[in-house]
Protein backbone atom coordinates (compact mmCIF):
# COMPACT_ATOMS: atom_id res chain seq x y z
CA UNK A 1 0.00 0.00 0.00
CA UNK A 2 1.84 2.99 -1.08
CA UNK A 3 1.47 6.32 1.36
CA UNK A 4 -0.89 7.97 -0.55
CA UNK A 5 -3.16 5.21 -0.64
CA UNK A 6 -2.80 5.04 3.37
CA UNK A 7 -3.00 8.92 3.87
CA UNK A 8 -6.18 8.56 1.86
CA UNK A 9 -8.65 8.64 4.56
CA UNK A 10 -6.77 11.54 6.36
CA UNK A 11 -7.29 13.42 2.93
CA UNK A 12 -10.59 13.15 3.00
CA UNK A 13 -11.17 14.05 6.63
CA UNK A 14 -8.90 17.28 5.93
CA UNK A 15 -10.91 18.51 3.04
CA UNK A 16 -13.59 18.09 5.21
CA UNK A 17 -11.49 20.15 8.06
CA UNK A 18 -12.71 17.54 10.24
CA UNK A 19 -8.99 16.22 11.33
CA UNK A 20 -7.65 16.94 14.96
CA UNK A 21 -4.69 19.82 15.26
CA UNK A 22 -2.35 17.35 15.62
CA UNK A 23 -3.11 15.02 12.36
CA UNK A 24 -3.92 18.27 10.29
CA UNK A 25 -0.51 19.70 11.20
CA UNK A 26 1.26 16.22 10.68
CA UNK A 27 -0.62 16.04 6.92
CA UNK A 28 0.01 19.87 5.87
CA UNK A 29 3.38 18.88 6.31
CA UNK A 30 3.11 15.53 3.54
CA UNK A 31 1.27 18.14 1.26
CA UNK A 32 4.06 20.68 1.50
CA UNK A 33 6.01 18.09 -0.28
CA UNK A 34 3.64 15.70 -2.46
CA UNK A 35 1.82 17.22 -5.72
CA UNK A 36 -0.23 13.79 -6.22
CA UNK A 37 -1.84 14.35 -2.70
CA UNK A 38 -2.25 18.11 -3.20
CA UNK A 39 -3.73 17.41 -6.62
CA UNK A 40 -5.94 14.91 -5.08
CA UNK A 41 -6.80 17.82 -2.03
CA UNK A 42 -8.18 20.01 -5.50
CA UNK A 43 -10.31 16.90 -6.40
CA UNK A 44 -11.68 16.21 -2.73
CA UNK A 45 -12.41 19.66 -2.50
CA UNK A 46 -14.27 19.89 -6.06
CA UNK A 47 -16.43 16.62 -4.96
CA UNK A 48 -17.21 18.88 -1.58
CA UNK A 49 -18.03 22.42 -3.28
CA UNK A 50 -20.90 19.78 -5.40
CA UNK A 51 -22.19 18.51 -1.85
CA UNK A 52 -22.50 22.32 -0.79
CA UNK A 53 -24.20 23.25 -3.97
CA UNK A 54 -27.20 20.74 -3.27
CA UNK A 55 -28.26 22.95 -0.38
CA UNK A 56 -29.01 25.53 -3.64
CA UNK A 57 -32.54 27.05 -3.21
CA UNK A 58 -32.81 30.20 -0.56
CA UNK A 59 -32.24 33.65 -2.13
CA UNK A 60 -30.81 36.39 0.16
CA UNK A 61 -33.01 38.92 0.93
CA UNK A 62 -33.15 41.92 -1.19
CA UNK A 63 -31.49 44.23 1.67
CA UNK A 64 -28.12 42.29 1.62
CA UNK A 65 -27.83 43.42 -1.97
CA UNK A 66 -28.45 47.15 -1.25
CA UNK A 67 -26.22 46.19 2.10
CA UNK A 68 -23.27 45.29 -0.39
CA UNK A 69 -23.51 48.21 -3.22
CA UNK A 70 -23.43 50.69 -0.09
CA UNK A 71 -20.34 49.22 0.97
CA UNK A 72 -18.58 48.79 -2.14
CA UNK A 73 -19.84 52.17 -3.27
CA UNK A 74 -17.98 53.76 -0.17
CA UNK A 75 -14.86 51.62 -0.59
CA UNK A 76 -14.13 52.36 -3.95
CA UNK A 77 -11.07 50.00 -4.94
CA UNK A 78 -9.30 53.07 -6.81
CA UNK A 79 -9.81 56.00 -5.15
CA UNK A 80 -8.78 59.17 -7.44
CA UNK A 81 -5.60 61.05 -6.01
CA UNK A 82 -6.16 64.87 -5.64
CA UNK A 83 -4.53 66.50 -9.13
CA UNK A 84 -1.61 67.70 -8.80
CA UNK A 85 -2.75 70.73 -10.19
CA UNK A 86 -4.81 71.53 -7.36
CA UNK A 87 -2.28 71.19 -5.01
CA UNK A 88 -0.08 73.29 -7.14
CA UNK A 89 -2.46 76.48 -6.75
CA UNK A 90 -2.07 76.55 -3.15
CA UNK A 91 2.20 77.79 -3.33
CA UNK A 92 3.92 78.52 -0.44
CA UNK A 93 4.30 82.26 -1.69
CA UNK A 94 0.26 82.92 -2.13
CA UNK A 95 -0.17 81.40 1.76
CA UNK A 96 2.97 83.54 2.85
CA UNK A 97 1.66 86.93 1.67
CA UNK A 98 4.20 89.22 0.34
CA UNK A 99 6.84 90.69 3.31
CA UNK A 100 6.55 94.78 3.39
CA UNK A 101 9.67 96.42 4.74
CA UNK A 102 13.50 96.46 4.99
CA UNK A 103 16.40 93.99 4.01
CA UNK A 104 14.87 91.46 5.78
CA UNK A 105 11.89 91.33 4.00
CA UNK A 106 14.54 90.95 0.95
CA UNK A 107 16.30 88.61 2.70
CA UNK A 108 12.61 86.81 3.16
CA UNK A 109 11.71 87.07 -0.92
CA UNK A 110 14.89 85.91 -1.80
CA UNK A 111 14.32 82.67 0.82
CA UNK A 112 10.80 82.32 -0.67
CA UNK A 113 12.02 82.53 -4.44
CA UNK A 114 14.31 79.58 -3.00
CA UNK A 115 11.31 77.36 -1.67
CA UNK A 116 8.87 78.34 -4.46
CA UNK A 117 11.45 77.01 -6.66
CA UNK A 118 12.15 73.99 -4.93
CA UNK A 119 7.70 73.43 -4.26
CA UNK A 120 7.67 73.73 -8.26
CA UNK A 121 10.39 70.61 -8.86
CA UNK A 122 9.23 68.50 -6.24
CA UNK A 123 5.70 69.25 -7.70
CA UNK A 124 7.40 68.06 -11.52
CA UNK A 125 8.89 65.32 -9.47
CA UNK A 126 5.35 64.23 -7.71
CA UNK A 127 3.90 64.90 -11.23
CA UNK A 128 6.12 62.73 -13.14
CA UNK A 129 6.27 59.89 -10.55
CA UNK A 130 2.07 59.37 -11.38
CA UNK A 131 2.58 59.78 -14.53
CA UNK A 132 4.63 56.76 -14.35
CA UNK A 133 2.50 54.99 -11.86
CA UNK A 134 -0.14 55.87 -13.87
CA UNK A 135 1.41 53.90 -17.17
CA UNK A 136 2.72 50.77 -15.23
CA UNK A 137 -0.93 50.63 -13.80
CA UNK A 138 -2.21 50.75 -17.03
CA UNK A 139 0.67 48.17 -18.56
CA UNK A 140 -0.50 45.86 -15.53
CA UNK A 141 -4.41 46.31 -16.35
CA UNK A 142 -3.49 45.38 -19.89
CA UNK A 143 -1.10 42.56 -18.86
CA UNK A 144 -3.89 41.37 -16.49
CA UNK A 145 -6.74 41.33 -19.16
CA UNK A 146 -4.40 39.12 -21.38
CA UNK A 147 -3.55 36.69 -18.91
CA UNK A 148 -7.36 36.47 -18.18
CA UNK A 149 -8.54 35.76 -21.66
CA UNK A 150 -5.58 32.90 -22.47
CA UNK A 151 -6.97 31.40 -19.22
CA UNK A 152 -10.58 31.96 -19.59
CA UNK A 153 -11.84 28.67 -19.88
CA UNK A 154 -15.09 30.18 -21.53
CA UNK A 155 -12.72 31.72 -24.05
CA UNK A 156 -13.05 30.19 -27.79
CA UNK A 157 -9.58 28.88 -28.17
CA UNK A 158 -8.86 28.10 -32.27
CA UNK A 159 -6.37 26.57 -33.68
CA UNK A 160 -5.49 27.37 -37.28
CA UNK A 161 -3.88 24.78 -39.57
CA UNK A 162 -2.53 24.11 -43.20
CA UNK A 163 -5.69 23.59 -45.46
CA UNK A 164 -6.91 19.72 -46.06
CA UNK A 165 -4.12 18.64 -42.68
CA UNK A 166 -5.92 17.45 -39.63
CA UNK A 167 -5.53 19.06 -36.43
CA UNK A 168 -2.56 17.07 -34.47
CA UNK A 169 -2.57 17.30 -30.71
CA UNK A 170 0.15 20.17 -29.75
CA UNK A 171 1.86 22.00 -26.46
CA UNK A 172 3.19 25.16 -25.41
CA UNK A 173 5.16 25.16 -22.84
CA UNK A 174 6.63 28.55 -21.39
CA UNK A 175 8.96 28.35 -18.30
CA UNK A 176 10.58 30.97 -16.38
CA UNK A 177 13.03 28.95 -13.74
CA UNK A 178 14.30 31.98 -12.13
CA UNK A 179 10.90 32.63 -10.73
CA UNK A 180 9.60 28.57 -10.95
CA UNK A 181 6.95 29.94 -13.38
CA UNK A 182 5.21 27.57 -16.07
CA UNK A 183 2.19 27.98 -17.90
CA UNK A 184 1.55 25.10 -20.56
CA UNK A 185 -1.19 24.91 -23.18
CA UNK A 186 -2.34 22.13 -25.17
CA UNK A 187 -4.61 21.52 -27.96
CA UNK A 188 -6.25 18.78 -29.94
CA UNK A 189 -5.74 16.27 -27.34
CA UNK A 190 -7.82 13.17 -27.76
CA UNK A 191 -10.37 12.31 -25.33
CA UNK A 192 -9.08 10.76 -22.30
CA UNK A 193 -10.09 6.97 -22.10
CA UNK A 194 -11.73 6.06 -18.70
CA UNK A 195 -9.50 6.15 -15.44
CA UNK A 196 -6.82 7.96 -17.12
CA UNK A 197 -4.90 11.64 -17.10
CA UNK A 198 -2.52 13.29 -19.01
CA UNK A 199 0.42 14.37 -17.01
CA UNK A 200 3.09 17.34 -17.79
CA UNK A 201 6.56 16.66 -16.97
CA UNK A 202 9.91 19.12 -17.23
CA UNK A 203 12.77 17.23 -18.00
CA UNK A 204 15.78 18.68 -16.27
CA UNK A 205 18.87 19.83 -18.07
CA UNK A 206 20.66 17.55 -15.70
CA UNK A 207 19.63 14.72 -16.89
CA UNK A 208 17.71 13.56 -13.23
CA UNK A 209 14.65 11.97 -13.24
CA UNK A 210 11.72 14.19 -14.58
CA UNK A 211 9.49 16.07 -12.33
CA UNK A 212 6.24 16.14 -12.34
CA UNK A 213 4.30 19.48 -13.74
CA UNK A 214 1.12 19.21 -13.52
CA UNK A 215 -2.19 16.32 -14.29
CA UNK A 216 -5.16 17.82 -15.99
CA UNK A 217 -7.96 16.61 -18.49
CA UNK A 218 -8.60 18.73 -21.58
CA UNK A 219 -11.71 20.12 -21.85
CA UNK A 220 -14.16 18.64 -24.84
CA UNK A 221 -12.37 20.50 -27.85
CA UNK A 222 -9.30 19.02 -26.27
CA UNK A 223 -7.39 22.24 -25.01
CA UNK A 224 -6.10 22.40 -21.53
CA UNK A 225 -3.86 25.06 -19.72
CA UNK A 226 -1.55 24.82 -16.53
CA UNK A 227 -0.53 27.35 -14.84
CA UNK A 228 2.26 27.18 -12.18
CA UNK A 229 2.35 24.34 -10.73
CA UNK A 230 4.67 23.60 -7.80
CA UNK A 231 8.15 22.80 -8.95
CA UNK A 232 11.06 22.80 -7.12
CA UNK A 233 13.63 26.07 -7.06
CA UNK A 234 16.07 27.05 -9.82
CA UNK A 235 15.66 23.50 -12.11
CA UNK A 236 16.71 23.93 -15.51
CA UNK A 237 14.76 22.49 -18.35
CA UNK A 238 15.90 20.64 -20.86
CA UNK A 239 12.64 19.61 -22.24
CA UNK A 240 9.01 19.26 -21.55
CA UNK A 241 6.50 16.15 -22.16
CA UNK A 242 2.62 15.06 -21.85
CA UNK A 243 2.05 11.51 -20.71
CA UNK A 244 -1.21 9.39 -20.86
CA UNK A 245 -1.34 8.12 -17.18
CA UNK A 246 -3.62 6.16 -14.73
CA UNK A 247 -5.43 8.50 -13.08
CA UNK A 248 -5.12 6.51 -9.79
CA UNK A 249 -1.53 5.88 -7.99
CA UNK A 250 1.48 8.07 -7.71
CA UNK A 251 1.80 10.86 -10.00
CA UNK A 252 5.45 11.04 -9.10
CA UNK A 253 7.21 9.35 -11.94
CA UNK A 254 6.25 8.57 -15.56
CA UNK A 255 4.50 5.27 -15.80
CA UNK A 256 1.95 5.95 -19.22
CA UNK A 257 2.94 6.57 -22.62
CA UNK A 258 3.94 9.88 -23.84
CA UNK A 259 1.64 12.18 -25.92
CA UNK A 260 3.41 14.74 -26.94
CA UNK A 261 6.61 16.22 -26.21
CA UNK A 262 9.08 19.28 -26.57
CA UNK A 263 10.68 20.02 -30.37
CA UNK A 264 13.57 22.51 -28.45
CA UNK A 265 13.29 26.59 -29.04
CA UNK B 1 -32.47 36.11 -11.31
CA UNK B 2 -30.14 35.09 -13.65
CA UNK B 3 -31.95 34.11 -16.54
CA UNK B 4 -32.71 37.97 -16.85
CA UNK B 5 -29.60 39.39 -15.70
CA UNK B 6 -27.97 41.74 -18.58
CA UNK B 7 -24.85 40.30 -18.14
CA UNK B 8 -25.69 36.72 -18.26
CA UNK B 9 -23.08 36.20 -21.44
CA UNK B 10 -20.67 37.43 -19.35
CA UNK B 11 -17.81 35.14 -18.43
CA UNK B 12 -16.50 34.91 -14.96
CA UNK B 13 -12.97 36.09 -15.62
CA UNK B 14 -14.97 39.11 -17.86
CA UNK B 15 -16.63 40.27 -15.06
CA UNK B 16 -13.63 39.59 -12.30
CA UNK B 17 -11.42 41.75 -14.74
CA UNK B 18 -13.84 44.57 -14.73
CA UNK B 19 -13.67 44.37 -11.01
CA UNK B 20 -10.20 44.79 -11.04
CA UNK B 21 -10.59 47.91 -12.67
CA UNK B 22 -13.03 49.45 -9.74
CA UNK B 23 -16.41 48.41 -11.84
CA UNK B 24 -18.90 48.50 -9.30
CA UNK B 25 -21.86 46.94 -12.18
CA UNK B 26 -19.63 44.24 -12.46
CA UNK B 27 -19.99 43.67 -8.99
CA UNK B 28 -23.45 43.70 -8.81
CA UNK B 29 -23.44 41.40 -12.14
CA UNK B 30 -21.36 38.89 -10.34
CA UNK B 31 -23.21 39.31 -7.22
CA UNK B 32 -26.47 38.55 -8.94
CA UNK B 33 -25.16 35.49 -10.67
CA UNK B 34 -23.96 33.83 -7.51
CA UNK B 35 -25.18 35.12 -4.20
CA UNK B 36 -27.93 33.09 -4.03
CA UNK B 37 -24.83 29.87 -3.81
CA UNK B 38 -22.82 31.55 -1.11
CA UNK B 39 -26.31 32.70 1.00
CA UNK B 40 -27.64 28.80 0.56
CA UNK B 41 -24.66 27.01 1.58
CA UNK B 42 -24.40 29.60 4.67
CA UNK B 43 -27.99 29.47 5.92
CA UNK B 44 -27.74 25.75 5.57
CA UNK B 45 -24.53 25.29 8.39
CA UNK B 46 -25.36 28.14 10.34
CA UNK B 47 -29.41 27.97 10.33
CA UNK B 48 -29.74 31.94 10.67
CA UNK B 49 -30.57 33.89 8.21
CA UNK B 50 -28.67 37.04 10.11
CA UNK B 51 -25.42 35.38 10.06
CA UNK B 52 -26.02 33.98 6.73
CA UNK B 53 -25.94 37.14 5.30
CA UNK B 54 -23.35 38.70 7.41
CA UNK B 55 -21.27 35.66 5.50
CA UNK B 56 -22.32 36.49 2.20
CA UNK B 57 -21.55 40.30 2.71
CA UNK B 58 -17.95 39.30 4.00
CA UNK B 59 -17.16 37.20 0.87
CA UNK B 60 -17.86 39.47 -1.57
CA UNK B 61 -16.44 42.21 0.51
CA UNK B 62 -13.14 40.18 0.13
CA UNK B 63 -13.96 39.51 -3.90
CA UNK B 64 -14.62 43.48 -4.08
CA UNK B 65 -11.17 44.12 -2.33
CA UNK B 66 -9.39 41.22 -3.62
CA UNK B 67 -10.48 40.28 -7.31
CA UNK B 68 -6.92 38.14 -7.58
CA UNK B 69 -7.77 36.08 -4.96
CA UNK B 70 -10.00 34.40 -7.42
CA UNK B 71 -8.44 33.00 -11.12
CA UNK B 72 -9.56 30.32 -13.57
CA UNK B 73 -6.66 28.28 -11.93
CA UNK B 74 -8.70 27.89 -9.17
CA UNK B 75 -11.11 26.09 -10.46
CA UNK B 76 -15.04 27.09 -11.13
CA UNK B 77 -16.20 29.71 -9.80
CA UNK B 78 -19.69 27.94 -8.61
CA UNK B 79 -17.50 25.58 -6.67
CA UNK B 80 -14.82 27.98 -5.46
CA UNK B 81 -17.30 30.26 -3.70
CA UNK B 82 -19.53 27.32 -2.74
CA UNK B 83 -16.21 25.83 -0.44
CA UNK B 84 -15.23 29.25 0.43
CA UNK B 85 -18.67 30.20 2.01
CA UNK B 86 -19.17 26.66 3.37
CA UNK B 87 -15.52 27.33 5.13
CA UNK B 88 -16.39 30.80 6.34
CA UNK B 89 -20.15 29.80 7.97
CA UNK B 90 -18.12 27.04 9.56
CA UNK B 91 -15.84 29.40 10.82
CA UNK B 92 -18.72 31.58 11.90
CA UNK B 93 -20.45 28.16 13.36
CA UNK B 94 -17.21 27.61 15.63
CA UNK B 95 -16.87 31.00 16.56
CA UNK B 96 -13.44 31.23 15.09
CA UNK B 97 -11.32 33.44 12.48
CA UNK B 98 -11.47 31.90 9.20
CA UNK B 99 -9.05 29.43 8.87
CA UNK B 100 -7.72 29.72 5.28
CA UNK B 101 -7.24 32.90 3.29
CA UNK B 102 -9.75 32.86 0.06
CA UNK B 103 -6.63 33.21 -2.09
CA UNK B 104 -4.87 29.78 -0.88
CA UNK B 105 -8.16 27.74 -2.16
CA UNK B 106 -8.19 26.15 -5.10
CA UNK B 107 -11.14 23.42 -6.19
CA UNK B 108 -11.32 21.04 -8.92
CA UNK B 109 -14.42 20.16 -10.37
CA UNK B 110 -14.44 18.19 -13.99
CA UNK B 111 -18.30 19.80 -14.67
CA UNK B 112 -19.41 22.66 -16.37
CA UNK B 113 -21.28 24.65 -13.26
CA UNK B 114 -21.86 27.99 -15.31
CA UNK B 115 -25.58 27.83 -16.22
CA UNK B 116 -28.11 27.15 -13.86
CA UNK B 117 -29.34 24.01 -15.53
CA UNK B 118 -25.94 22.51 -16.03
CA UNK B 119 -25.85 22.64 -12.02
CA UNK B 120 -29.04 21.63 -11.46
CA UNK B 121 -28.67 18.57 -13.54
CA UNK B 122 -25.30 17.79 -11.23
CA UNK B 123 -27.19 18.46 -8.45
CA UNK B 124 -29.77 16.09 -9.26
CA UNK B 125 -26.69 13.81 -9.52
CA UNK B 126 -25.04 14.42 -6.18
CA UNK B 127 -28.47 14.39 -3.80
CA UNK B 128 -28.94 11.06 -5.84
CA UNK B 129 -26.25 9.81 -4.69
CA UNK B 130 -26.91 11.23 -0.85
CA UNK B 131 -30.12 9.35 -1.10
CA UNK B 132 -28.60 6.15 -2.38
CA UNK B 133 -26.41 6.20 0.89
CA UNK B 134 -26.56 4.23 4.04
CA UNK B 135 -28.06 6.84 6.49
CA UNK B 136 -24.96 6.68 8.96
CA UNK B 137 -23.06 7.38 6.16
CA UNK B 138 -24.48 10.34 4.64
CA UNK B 139 -25.00 11.39 8.45
CA UNK B 140 -21.34 11.24 8.97
CA UNK B 141 -20.55 13.17 5.83
CA UNK B 142 -23.35 15.33 6.35
CA UNK B 143 -22.42 16.15 9.94
CA UNK B 144 -18.77 16.92 9.16
CA UNK B 145 -19.49 18.90 6.21
CA UNK B 146 -22.28 20.67 7.27
CA UNK B 147 -21.67 21.01 10.90
CA UNK B 148 -18.37 21.37 10.98
CA UNK B 149 -17.44 18.52 13.74
CA UNK B 150 -14.38 16.72 13.41
CA UNK B 151 -14.42 12.72 13.62
CA UNK B 152 -13.44 12.52 17.37
CA UNK B 153 -16.81 14.59 18.11
CA UNK B 154 -18.71 12.77 15.53
CA UNK B 155 -17.56 9.49 17.17
CA UNK B 156 -18.45 10.64 20.52
CA UNK B 157 -21.83 12.24 19.27
CA UNK B 158 -22.86 8.94 17.86
CA UNK B 159 -20.96 6.58 20.06
CA UNK B 160 -19.40 4.62 17.20
CA UNK B 161 -15.47 4.20 17.00
CA UNK B 162 -13.00 6.81 15.65
CA UNK B 163 -11.99 4.20 12.70
CA UNK B 164 -15.43 3.65 11.60
CA UNK B 165 -16.30 7.10 11.31
CA UNK B 166 -13.33 7.98 9.16
CA UNK B 167 -13.86 4.78 7.11
CA UNK B 168 -17.88 5.99 6.49
CA UNK B 169 -17.04 9.49 5.48
CA UNK B 170 -14.02 8.44 3.15
CA UNK B 171 -16.64 5.94 1.57
CA UNK B 172 -19.15 8.44 1.32
CA UNK B 173 -17.16 10.74 -0.65
CA UNK B 174 -15.70 8.04 -2.78
CA UNK B 175 -19.27 7.06 -4.13
CA UNK B 176 -20.37 10.48 -4.75
CA UNK B 177 -17.33 10.72 -7.05
CA UNK B 178 -18.03 7.48 -8.14
CA UNK B 179 -21.47 8.62 -9.51
CA UNK B 180 -20.34 12.08 -10.74
CA UNK B 181 -18.39 10.13 -12.80
CA UNK B 182 -20.62 7.83 -14.61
Amino acid sequence: MSVHEQLAEELALYALGALDDAERQKLEKHLEECVSCRRELELLRGDLSLLALTTAGPQPPARARQRLISAIAAEPRLPAAAPASERQQRSWWTASGWPALGWAAVGLVLVGIGLLWQNSTLHQNLASLRAQFADQGSKLEQANQTVATLLDPEAMKIELVAVGNKPQPRGKAIYQRRNRNLIFFASNLPPLPAEKIYELWLFPANGRAPIAAGLFKPDARGSATVVNPPLPADVEAKNFAVTLEPESGSHESPRGTPVIVGVGE
Amino acid sequence: MPSADPNAMTSDMALVTAIRSGDQGAMKALYDRYSSIVYSVALRVLQDTGAAEDVLQDIFMQLWRNPGAFDASRGNMAAWLAVIARNRAIDALRRRRPEDDIEEVAVSVEHDLVSEADRSRIMDKVRGALQAMPAPQRSALEMAYFEGLTHSEIAGKTGEPLGTVKTRIRAGLLSLRKVLAA
